[in-house]
C-alpha cells in the first residue's frame, strides 16, 4: 500500500512539473505570437503611411503640373493617337 | 445597600452563560459554512477576486478600413496618432519642463497652466491627435502624471477633390459624412481584447491570453477613378470661377457597368483641416440637392410620345409664333420658328414644341416614364441624404403643368438622378442600376423604352450638339457626342427669379457605342453667359475628352479640329 502511495506521489510530482512547464511554454509562445502580431500591425501602419505618401506625391494635379511645367510635356494631339482593339474585344 | 446587592450580581443564572456559548457556536458554524461554500462549492469567486488584483483585460483597437479608388489609390487612410492626457493632481513639473511641454504641444503657457489647474478632474486632454514623433518627445520629458493614448486619425490624400464623396470621420473615428458614414459598419471593424498581468505600477508584466482578436475594418474599393475625378473637379472649379457662379456639380458614369466614375462639387473643402467650414461647402449638391432641370428633361417627353407612336422624329410641329398661351401663362421660345420637326424640337430646344407634344399625351403615360427612369425616388446608392426629387402624382396635373413639365419645370431631380435617367438613351432603352462600389462587370438593367425609341432619341441628341443645335461646344475631337443642354430659371420664394439660372448639360460618348455619361450643373452663373450650351457644355467636353482618352476608347469620328460657332447665339434656349 505504501509503495503504491509513493508511486502515485511520484506520478503526481511529474505531472505537476509537466503542467508548469507546458504553462510556461504556452505563455512564451503567446508572447512570441503577440510580438509578431505587433510587428504585423506596425508594418501595416507603415504601409498605410507609405500609401498615404504615395498618394500625396502622385496627386493628379501635382503630376500634371510637373509634367507640363518642369518637364515640358503635353497631352498628345488626338490625331496622333491610335487606339487599337484587342481581337477578343473586336469580335464582340 | 450596595454591599447587600453585590453577591446577587456575582451569581448569574446558568442559562445566560449557555446562551452566550450557543451564540458563539452559531456564529462559528456560519463562518465554517461560508468558508466551505467558498472553498469547495463556489471556487471561482475567490480566484476571480485574486486575479483581479493583477490581471487586466485590455482593449485592442481595430484599424479602420481604407477607402481606395478603382485602381487601388488611397482616398482615405487611418494612421495612428497619440493623444496626451493628464491627471492634474499628479503632475509634478518644473517651470522648464512646463515650458518645453507647452512648446511641443503648441499650446500657450497660460492655457497649459489653466488645464493643469483643474485638480478636481481626473482626466484632462492636453492635446488630441498629435504625431507619434511629437508624442515620443513628450514621453522623453518624463513628467509624472502625463499619459498618452493611442488613437487613429484619418487622412484624405485626395483633399478637396474627393471631399464630398468620401466624406470624413469625427474625432472618435466614426463616419460623419459621405462614404465614411454610408459604409461605417464594414469600415469600422471590431475592437478585440486580451488579458494581461500588470504589476502594482500598471506596467504589463506578462501577456496571458487573447480573448478576442481585433477585427480590422474591411478596405472599400470605390467605383471612382481618381484621375477622372480630379479632371472633373478641376474643370468644374475653373468653370464656376470663370462664370462667377455660386456652385456647381458634376457626375460621370460608366454606361456599361453603372459605376459612378466621378462625382464632384464646388465649392469644396479640405477634409484634413475642417476648422472653418460653411454649410455651402459641405453640401454634396450632385446627390442631395434637387433642382428643376429645364430642357434636359425634353428627351424624356419626346421618348414617351415616340414610344406610344404619337409622333415620329420627322413629324412637323407648328411652333409659330414662338409662344403658346395656356390659361394665363405663356410659354416662350428663345428662337421663334414657324415649323420644326420633332428632331429639331430637341436640336433647337423648343419649349413650345415640347409643350405641344406633351399636351397630346395622357398624363399617366408621362408620369410612368418619369417614375420608371427613377425620378421622385432616391437612387439607392446607400449614400446619406440622397435627394429623391419631386414628381407630383399625375392625377393632380393641370394642362399648364403638364406642358411645363415637358421642358423640365414643375418637376425637380438631383443631378445624379438626371445622369442615371439618361442611361436609358445610352443603353438602348435599358436603365442601369448605379453603384459607388467597383463591380467591373457589365450591369443588367431594366428595359424602360424600346431599342428603337432610344436610338431615335439618341440621334436627336447627337443633332443637338452639332452646329445649329444648342450645345455645339460639347463636341470633342475624335468621338461622336450626344447630349442635351438645359437652362432653367431658378425657383425663389414660390416664383421664378428673373435673372438667376441653373445651366446644365447631360450627354454621353461615343455616340456609336456609348461608354461614358457625364452630367454637369452650374448654379447661378453670373454675367451675360448663362446658357447651358455656353457654361456647362464646355465642362462636359473637357472632361469627356480627357476621360475617354484615359480609358482608351476607340475613336468613332474623324480626327479633325472642331469648328466652334461664333459668339454662341445658337446656344440660346428658352429653358
Amino acid at each position: 500500500m505504501a509503495k503504491l502511495n509513493l508511486l502515485l506521489l511520484l506520478v503526481l510530482v511529474v505531472c505537476a512539473l509537466g503542467l508548469v512547464t507546458s504553462q510556461h511554454k504556452a505563455r512564451k509562445l503567446f508572447s512570441d505570437l503577440d510580438r509578431e502580431q505587433q510587428r504585423e500591425r506596425q508594418l501595416d501602419i507603415v504601409y498605410g503611411q507609405l500609401q498615404l505618401e504615395a498618394s500625396t506625391w502622385s496627386l493628379h494635379a501635382r503630376v500634371g503640373k510637373i509634367a507640363a511645367g518642369t518637364l515640358g510635356m503635353h497631352v498628345p494631339d488626338p490625331r496622333r493617337v491610335v487606339v487599337v482593339t484587342r481581337p477578343a474585344e473586336a469580335k464582340r | 445597600m450596595s454591599l447587600a446587592a453585590a453577591p446577587a450580581l456575582v451569581r448569574l443564572p446558568v442559562w445566560r452563560a449557555r446562551f452566550v456559548l450557543a451564540a458563539f457556536m452559531l456564529v462559528f458554524a456560519v463562518l465554517v459554512g461560508r468558508s466551505v461554500y467558498l472553498q469547495a462549492m463556489k471556487t471561482g469567486f475567490l480566484q476571480e477576486k485574486g486575479e483581479a488584483r493583477y490581471s487586466r483585460v485590455m482593449e485592442v483597437p481595430a484599424t479602420r478600413g481604407r477607402i481606395l479608388d478603382r485602381n487601388g489609390e488611397a482616398l482615405a487612410v487611418s494612421t495612428p496618432v497619440k493623444s496626451i492626457w493628464v491627471i492634474p493632481d499628479d503632475v509634478k513639473a518644473s517651470r522648464e519642463q512646463k515650458k518645453r511641454l507647452a512648446a511641443l504641444l503648441g499650446l500657450e503657457r497660460r492655457e497649459l497652466n489653466r488645464k493643469l489647474a483643474e485638480t478636481s478632474r481626473d482626466f484632462v486632454y492636453l492635446k488630441r491627435q498629435i504625431s507619434p514623433d511629437t508624442a515620443a518627445k513628450v514621453e522623453a520629458l518624463g513628467i509624472p502624471g502625463v499619459y498618452q493614448q493611442r488613437e487613429y486619425r484619418r487622412y484624405y490624400p485626395g483633399g478637396e477633390v474627393t471631399a464630398h464623396l468620401v466624406g470624413f470621420t469625427g474625432v472618435d473615428d466614426a463616419g460623419q459624412e459621405g462614404i465614411e458614414l454610408a459604409f461605417q459598419s464594414s469600415l469600422a471593424g471590431q475592437p478585440g481584447s486580451r488579458r494581461v498581468i500588470k504589476d502594482r505600477l500598471g506596467r504589463i508584466v506578462e501577456d496571458v491570453e487573447s480573448i478576442r482578436a481585433a477585427q480590422d475594418g474591411r478596405d472599400l474599393t470605390l467605383s471612382i477613378d481618381s484621375k477622372i475625378q480630379s479632371l472633373a473637379y478641376s474643370a468644374l472649379r475653373n468653370a464656376v470661377a470663370l462664370h462667377g457662379a455660386k456652385a456647381g456639380a458634376i457626375v460621370a458614369l460608366d454606361v456599361r457597368t453603372g459605376e459612378v466614375l466621378a462625382l464632384a462639387n464646388v465649392p469644396s473643402y479640405n477634409p484634413n483641416n475642417r476648422s472653418h467650414l460653411s454649410g455651402a461647402q459641405l453640401r454634396n449638391r450632385a446627390l442631395t440637392d434637387s433642382f428643376e432641370p429645364g430642357s434636359t428633361l425634353k428627351p424624356f417627353t419626346i421618348a414617351v410620345a415616340l414610344e406610344h407612336h404619337r409622333i415620329s422624329p420627322s413629324t412637323r410641329m407648328q411652333t409659330a409664333p414662338g409662344k403658346l398661351t395656356i390659361g394665363s401663362y405663356t410659354i416662350h421660345d428663345a428662337h421663334p420658328e414657324s415649323t420644326l420637326s420633332v428632331a429639331q424640337v430637341i436640336q433647337k430646344s423648343s419649349n413650345v414644341g415640347a409643350a405641344k407634344i406633351a399636351l397630346e399625351l395622357p398624363r399617366q403615360q408621362m408620369w410612368n416614364m418619369f417614375e420608371r427612369v427613377g425620378f421622385g425616388a432616391p437612387p439607392q446608392l446607400r449614400f446619406p441624404g440622397e435627394a429623391s426629387g419631386k414628381v407630383r402624382p399625375w392625377q393632380t396635373w393641370r394642362p399648364i403643368e403638364q406642358a411645363t413639365m415637358a421642358y423640365g419645370h414643375g418637376i425637380s431631380v438631383s443631378l445624379l438622378q438626371l445622369a442615371h435617367a439618361y442611361t436609358v438613351f445610352a443603353r438602348d432603352g435599358v436603365l442601369v442600376p448605379l453603384t459607388l462600389v467597383r463591380t467591373g462587370a457589365p450591369a443588367h438593367g431594366v428595359r424602360v423604352i424600346s431599342r428603337r425609341t432610344a436610338r431615335e432619341v439618341r440621334d436627336m441628341l447627337e443633332l443637338a450638339v452639332q452646329p445649329g443645335g444648342t450645345g455645339p461646344r460639347a463636341r470633342i475631337v475624335g468621338w461622336r457626342v450626344a447630349g442635351k443642354t438645359g437652362t432653367a430659371h431658378k425657383q425663389e420664394n414660390g416664383g421664378y427669379a428673373a435673372h438667376k439660372y441653373i445651366a446644365s448639360f447631360v450627354g454621353f460618348a461615343p455616340a456609336s457605342n456609348p461608354r461614358m455619361l457625364i452630367a454637369v450643373m452650374i448654379d447661378e452663373p453670373a454675367g451675360s453667359e448663362y446658357y447651358g450650351g455656353l457654361v456647362a457644355a464646355p465642362v462636359f467636353a473637357q472632361v469627356m475628352q480627357g476621360a475617354l482618352r484615359m480609358i482608351n476608347v476607340p475613336h468613332d469620328a474623324p480626327l479633325e479640329p472642331l469648328e466652334l460657332p461664333g459668339k454662341g447665339d445658337d446656344a440660346k434656349e428658352g429653358t
